[in-house]
């Protein structure tokens, strides 16, 4: 970037003999200390932060409980219970990995939330915004996995349930949905087959996802964050050293959002779980409502409002595959919604939609729940292929400011205001 | 001339919609209150600060060991836990006489020539139940199987029943007092919620099934006795589900139908020492089991929350600290 030079002066000896053959130092410098940060970041920028605390954290303690857990359909279930009893501190463990992955949900949900808000899919942003979906596909399907793991009746009965998602395949093609259920399960039924399996992927998908993050920041660090007002920076008055300014800002953030977490793992361990799950898997009982965690409610809503289980299936999927098209589905020229007057509330109204969504897949699919759950659905989607296209061309956005120093100081001060620091 | 912006339409719809709904969740705030003070009793062990009370879970162990080992297992709890901090807390030579004078022997061992022995428990072995193995259990019990308790209070929840508009508000609530308590609740109700026989129904219109008090219960003619009533769909009549042989009637269980038969009574209430630091009754049993259950579901709730205050207290003083490191760093531009 043109704005941004790097000030690294590599300081000892080692330092100088380093920066000529592998120049890490100077990559980190530039990146993380020099780099230029909008100065009009709201704290919903500090999740990207969070986020990776919350993957290295999801790691260090999966890494330890793994040295702990046995990976069988006979020893799973009571391999967790001697981690709560007998491992030292093997209880916090547990919670802290349990709690974390619920955390690094909330975590992404906000942080999600905060791209479409303001329009951070936006050119040219969209292959960050594309490598961001896929992180999170790939946390899906890592969480997921997880939650098989203890292998507890909610555990047993969330793998059937979503594994035989595929089987609707058949209506299609005739053998293929039941040919690729019978491979994800490594049999005619789910075992501990399919377990040793799930733990294999939920142990490596991590490092997936790591190096996809790798690739987020990449494309971050080329183009710039995006800001509140949308625009990008244009002169240097616009941006702040990312140390200390930014690193403080993420520090404070980071802070309270580690207090929510301390707060669910040592007062409210098992809130965001089912109680069913400490009950062993037993493949001849089925629970009498099997529902998915937390995070998962809304597409087992959708899933559930649509009649037909093929249709159904493809509304799941098409549910998360619809962000990829996002950049080119939004037709405005702004992006920030602060200047969207009307979009705004069609993006309230999806958040309400999500949340709406979320407490309807934890009822049974009955009676009003179910007509309330296509309503919401069919806003979902809306929102994706009618709102986005049309509201661009449709409303007319408020003024914008000149640069981001015009936003933050007014019009006249930006022009006394060369630098910001 | 300014165009009025189409968004106060949403806002204005919005905020009548949130006024409703503010409403609505408050006038529904004391009948939800009602059903918790119902159901959600006190425990030693509740909420943020709460830790296990000694002298409750020895109580407990007591009931436990003259009562629930008849049938069921603790398996995944060991003699040598009954000594350990944060729980029960007796005194190790009294646990180790425990064990070997245990009515159930361990199998599964094999003597010096090989041959299947059982022995007497020892400190570091499981507390274990009558029979060696499910089949075992079953065939005793008419088919029922008694299960294992050592997750029972962690395996069973007393779901709250508020409305989707006043859910979200119980779940902040809820969250912000710490509550964990609902399968010792749901014990709880379960141990004091059998009663003699399922209440009376009658026919009404249309084939509905109506409650009958019981003074109407004296004229016999059309009076059914029904665990549950299935309420008939598309006009059909309503289903009286009837008790079944060899079931018991109980409330707290879902069905209303259960196999265990009644394990506490106010009739046969189980005497505590005189320093046992409570008196007997039967619900005051039924308290005690469950207090011990729910240690024997989570032996390490004392050490977790006080693990838990020292960590908050670090992390706010970290996040002040941090937060004035932040501030001064930002004071130096206007953002």
């Amino acid at each position: 970037m043109a704005l941004h030079e790097s000030t690294y002066q590599p300081k000892s000896r080692f330092a100088k003999w380093m920066d000529e053959r592998l120049p890490i130092g100077r990559l980190m410098h530039t990146q993380f200390i020099d780099f230029p940060t909008p100065r009009n970041l709201n704290y919903l920028w500090t999740f990207g932060g969070i986020l990776t605390f919350f993957l290295m954290a999801q790691i260090v303690t999966g890494i330890v409980l793994a040295m702990h857990y046995q990976a069988s359909a006979d020893d799973a279930f009571d391999s967790i219970e001697k981690i709560r009893r007998d491992v030292n501190f093997g209880w916090l463990l547990r919670n802290l990995h349990a709690v974390g992955a619920s955390m690094f949900f909330l975590a992404a949900y906000i942080h999600i939330f905060r791209g479409l808000y303001y329009g951070s899919y936006k050119t040219p942003r969209e292959v960050l915004w594309i490598i961001g979906v896929l992180i999170f596909v790939v946390m899906m399907a890592t969480a997921f996995m997880g939650y098989s793991l203890p292998w507890g009746q909610m555990s047993f009965w969330a793998v059937t349930v979503i594994t035989n998602l595929f089987s609707s395949l058949d209506s299609v093609i005739k053998g293929l949905g039941t040919t690729i259920v019978e491979w994800l399960w490594g049999g005619y039924a789910v075992s501990g087959v399919t377990l040793n399996r799930f733990y294999s992927l939920h142990y490596v998908l991590p490092f997936v996802i790591a190096g996809l993050v790798g690739l987020h920041l990449w494309a971050l660090h080329l183009v710039g964050q995006n800001s509140p007002t949308g625009l990008d920076i244009k002169m240097k008055s616009d941006a702040v050293p990312m140390h200390p300014f930014a690193t403080s800002k993420d520090a404070f953030g980071m802070s309270i959002f580690l207090l929510l977490f301390a707060w669910f793992s040592f007062y409210l361990p098992d809130y965001l779980g089912h109680a069913d799950n400490y009950i062993p898997a037993n493949p001849l009982v089925t629970p009498p409502h099997i529902v998915p965690e937390w995070y998962f409610l809304p597409y087992y809503a959708i899933l559930r409002a649509i009649p037909s289980k093929l249709f159904g299936v493809i509304a799941m999927f098409s549910s998360i595959g619809v962000l990829l098209f996002v950049p080119w589905l939004d037709r405005s020229r702004v992006r920030s919604a602060k200047y969207r007057p009307a979009f705004k509330w069609f993006f309230w109204l999806f958040v309400f939609t999500c949340l709406a969504l979320g407490y309807l897949g934890s009822k049974p699919p009955e009676g009003a729940y179910v007509l309330w759950a296509r309503i919401f659905t069919a806003y979902y989607f809306a929102f994706f292929l009618v709102v986005m296209p049309l509201a661009g061309l449709l409303e007319r956005p408020r003024k914008l400011p000149g640069s981001i120093t015009e936003a933050v100081l007014g019009g006249d001060a930006a022009q006394r205001a060369p630098n910001a620091v | 001339m300014k165009r009025p912006d189409p968004a106060w339409h949403f806002a204005a719809v919005g905020l009548l919609a949130l006024a409703a709904l503010a409403g609505a969740a408050l006038v529904h705030a004391e009948e939800i209150a009602e059903e918790h003070a119902a159901a959600r009793q006190e425990w030693p062990f509740a909420g943020l600060g709460g830790q296990y009370d000694r002298a409750q879970l020895q109580r407990g162990f007591q009931v436990f060991q003259q009562v629930c080992t008849a049938c069921h297992g603790l398996k995944r709890v060991r003699f040598r836990n009954l000594a350990e901090p944060g729980g029960p807390e007796f005194p190790e030579a009294a646990v180790k006489e425990l064990a070997t004078t245990w009515p159930y022997q361990i199998s599964g061992v094999l003597d010096d020539e090989g041959n299947p022995i059982e022995r007497l428990p020892g400190l570091a072995d499981p507390i274990i139940g009558p029979y060696k193995n499910d089949k075992q259990a079953r065939a005793a019990q008419n088919g029922a199987l008694p299960p294992d308790l050592s997750l029972i209070v962690k395996a069973r929840n007393l779901e709250s029943h508020a409305p989707w508009y006043s859910h979200w508000l119980w779940m902040l609530v809820d969250v912000a007092r710490g509550y964990q308590e609902g399968g010792a609740n749901y014990v709880y109700a379960l141990l004091t919620g059998y009663a003699d026989q399922p209440p009376a129904f009658k026919q009404a219109a249309a084939g509905r099934l109506v409650e009958v008090s019981g003074t109407e219960v004296g004229d016999k003619t059309g009076i059914e006795r029904c665990a549950t009533v299935s309420p008939g769909e598309d006009g059909k009549p309503d289903t009286c589900n009837k008790l079944q042989d060899g079931m018991y009637y109980n409330v707290g269980f879902p069905g209303h139908q259960l196999a265990m038969p009644p394990p506490l009574s106010p009739d046969s209430v189980i005497e505590y020492q005189p320093d046992a630091g409570s008196k007997a009754s039967f619900e005051q049993n039924a308290r005690d089991i469950t207090a011990f259950l729910a240690w024997a579901s989570d032996p390490n709730l004392d050490a977790r929350k006080r693990l838990g205050w020292q960590v908050l207290f670090y992390l706010v003083i970290t996040t002040l600290l941090v937060y004035l490191v932040k501030r001064r760093i930002w004071s130096r531009l206007k953002h």
